[in-house]
């Protein structure tokens, strides 16, 4: 498998997975993952309804445990001890389907909940980033409204802008326009372009092709709880290796 | 609906029939729109028609409020006031002794000052629970006394509406909390806690208040060491705790199940710990939800602490019906229920439409 082949900003590692395996049940949805992940690299990774993408990125941050093999994310390995699952969790975003807002509470107080509880950032201080950060996505002005007030493409803007307030090193993306109504696609995707554009490690499910041609350093395809094939995006799209891939990259461009 | 007229520009605007608009036509959709309908409106004006005008009578017109004698109220066909007017005080405050009833007095205002205070939302913060704290040790003091020239009464003493308020302030002071605890207990991952959580509530549930109110009295001292007594009060007071906090549990519960998954991902993923989690995301939100279901429990609860008459405490109704017992009074029993019923009345009405407003004020900040 091809590794880096982009400029990689950084050859330090930030996540690496060896043979992870997890079960649910009798179910064995992932199946001896490898996978290294650069500093500052993007990954897009797709595959087919069920295939266990979002079960593997929720492995990262350990929303899901996984059964067999090592998770180290940021030189922190996630086992059962809290602390660490803290520490990598400080370290790295996540932005869900279903944006997962707080409803109870205003856009800035969603933004401003954690730097306050979880790094004990003053409150003027919380909101300053918190306001710098909605800028960046383009919705300061709905700072003071709540969550239900909002399109879901300015929700699901507010999600990133809640993330990137806890200044993750890495962030974890599970299909995050999947949601959203064709129009609003485009703004989301436009705000996470930028944040790959300025570096940041990213892992990205997502069915957005033109989006992984566009930003991703590397293409992961998987099927039933494997990395089936990884690949520059030219490289994937132009020329993959497996018949799967084959098949389900016909499916999702074929029309 | 009623709207008519024309709007300058705009196509002129027939008027509606006069029987489906106005008074006529409200009567028609409302109250006689088919046969059944009708059938029904006139059967309860019927029905009204024989209870309220005797009603009315037996309350206001042949009601008795100044006797010389309650003699007088025997023969009357009405309502004897004079009876409330001779007894309210006994009603309010028990046995407690006569001369000294400003105490209770001034601790029911106490209760209904912090209640009242409590309904104002900028109140709530952690400082709330300090302010009701020192509110009940104060009201505490005020009833037993022997300092500053107040003379020592002793809890057997206290009786009436105080003994009813605080029975139910306290309880459900500290049921509230416990039933939280509770309910995050028996949803917690760990299966002992969450064994004795569950253990506890089925119990709990699973009797009858007044069982659990008698083993408090009789049998809880089989267990104490010998020579160390619990006070009667605090046991009954400690019986209703471990009662109501099981029910709320269960509301509390009920809320809990409601909040979607993804609240609790997203909480995790921005590195909450469990009790941040808890207390800012998902509490909120769940206890929110459940405000009228709670509000039912407390005002069941108001109403429950009644039942600690069957252990000898004399709360509101029970010196309702003590105040019967004088052998000039007796027989008086609609005056002196309709009295305390009354009393009853006015804080679970009162806790009633505040739960209303609140409900409303909280899902406005949360509309979809
Ligand atoms: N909590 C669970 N218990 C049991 N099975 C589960 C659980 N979560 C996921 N699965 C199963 O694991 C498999 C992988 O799920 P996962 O959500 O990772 O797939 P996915 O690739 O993200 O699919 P999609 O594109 O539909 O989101 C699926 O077959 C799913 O049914
Ligand atoms: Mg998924």
């Amino acid at each position: 498998m091809t590794g880096v082949q982009h400029q990689a900003p950084d050859t330090q590692v930030a996540i690496e997975l060896r043979g992870v395996n997890k079960w649910y049940g009798e179910f064995h949805v992932l199946r001896n993952i490898d996978l290294t992940v650069h500093r500052g690299e993007r990954i897009v990774i797709c595959g087919p309804s069920g295939s266990g993408k979002s079960t593997m990125i929720r492995c990262i941050n350990r929303l899901e445990e996984h059964q067999q093999g090592r998770i180290v994310v940021d030189g922190v390995e996630l086992t059962s001890n809290l602390k660490d699952i803290d520490a990598v969790r400080r370290d790295v975003g996540m932005v869900f389907q279903s944006f997962n807002l707080f409803p109870h509470l205003t856009v800035l107080e969603n933004c401003t909940l954690a730097p306050i509880w979880v790094k004990k950032m003053p409150k003027a201080e919380a909101e300053r980033v918190a306001m710098r950060y909605l800028e960046r996505v383009r919705i300061p002005e709905q700072a003071n409204k709540y969550p239900g007030q909002l399109s879901g493409g300015q929700q699901q803007r507010v999600a990133i802008a809640r993330s990137l307030c806890m200044s993750p090193k890495i962030m974890l993306f599970d299909e995050p326009t999947s949601a959203l109504d064709p129009e609003m696609v485009k703004e989301v995707l436009d705000t996470m372009v930028s944040l790959a554009q300025e570096g940041m490690t990213m892992l990205c499910v997502t069915h957005e092709m033109g989006f992984a041609r566009q930003v991703a350093d590397r293409v992961i395809f998987m099927d039933r709880g494997e990395i089936v094939e990884q690949a520059p995006p030219q490289e994937f799209f132009a020329n993959p290796r497996s018949e799967r891939t084959r098949l389900f990259l016909s499916q999702i461009l074929g029309h | 609906m009623a709207e008519t007229g024309t709007a300058p520009g705009a196509t002129p605007v027939a008027r509606p029939p006069a029987l489906a608009v106005g008074p006529l036509g409200w009567l028609r959709t409302n109250l006689f729109s088919s046969w059944g309908n009708t059938l029904l409106t006139l059967l309860i004006l019927w029905g009204l028609w024989r209870v309220v005008p005797p009603l009315f009578d037996w309350l206001v017109t042949s009601s008795l409020v100044n006797v010389a004698s309650s003699q007088e109220c025997r023969g009357a066909g009405g309502a004897c006031w004079a009876f409330v007017a001779e007894k309210w005080r006994f009603i309010i405050f028990g046995t407690y002794p006569a001369d000294e009833q400003w105490r209770p007095s001034l601790a029911v205002a106490l209760i209904i000052g912090m209640m009242l205070f409590s309904t104002w939302r900028g109140a709530w913060r952690p400082w709330l629970g300090l302010v009701w704290l020192g509110g009940t040790a104060v009201v505490l003091a005020l009833l037993w006394g022997g300092f500053l020239g107040m003379t020592y009464v002793s809890n057997e003493l206290w009786g009436g509406l105080p003994l009813t308020l605080l029975l139910t302030v306290i309880g459900l002071g500290a049921a509230f909390p416990l039933a939280v605890l509770l309910a995050l207990g028996r949803r917690s991952d760990l299966p002992a806690v969450k064994a004795i959580c569950v253990g506890f509530i089925e119990l709990v549930r699973g009797v009858p208040l007044i069982s659990i109110l008698f083993m408090a009295s009789v049998m809880f001292p089989l267990f104490m060491p010998a020579g160390v007594t619990v006070d009667k009060l605090l046991r009954a007071q400690i019986g209703l705790i471990l009662f109501a906090a099981a029910y709320q549990a269960e509301v509390v519960r009920g809320g809990l199940q409601a909040i979607p998954k993804g609240q609790y991902e997203a909480a995790d993923s921005l590195g909450l710990s469990y009790w941040q989690k808890m207390r800012k995301i998902i509490l909120p939100q769940a206890l929110a939800l459940v405000i009228p279901p709670m509000v039912n429990t407390f005002i069941s609860f108001l109403k429950d602490t009644s039942l600690v008459i069957i252990i000898g405490l004399f709360d509101l109704l029970s010196a309702a019906k003590a105040a019967l017992t004088d052998p000039a009074w007796r027989g008086f029993y609609k005056e002196a229920y309709l009295f305390a019923g009354l009393i009853y009345f006015f804080f679970c009405f009162f806790m009633s439409r505040y739960s209303q407003r609140l409900e409303v004020e909280l899902n406005r900040s949360r509309r979809r």
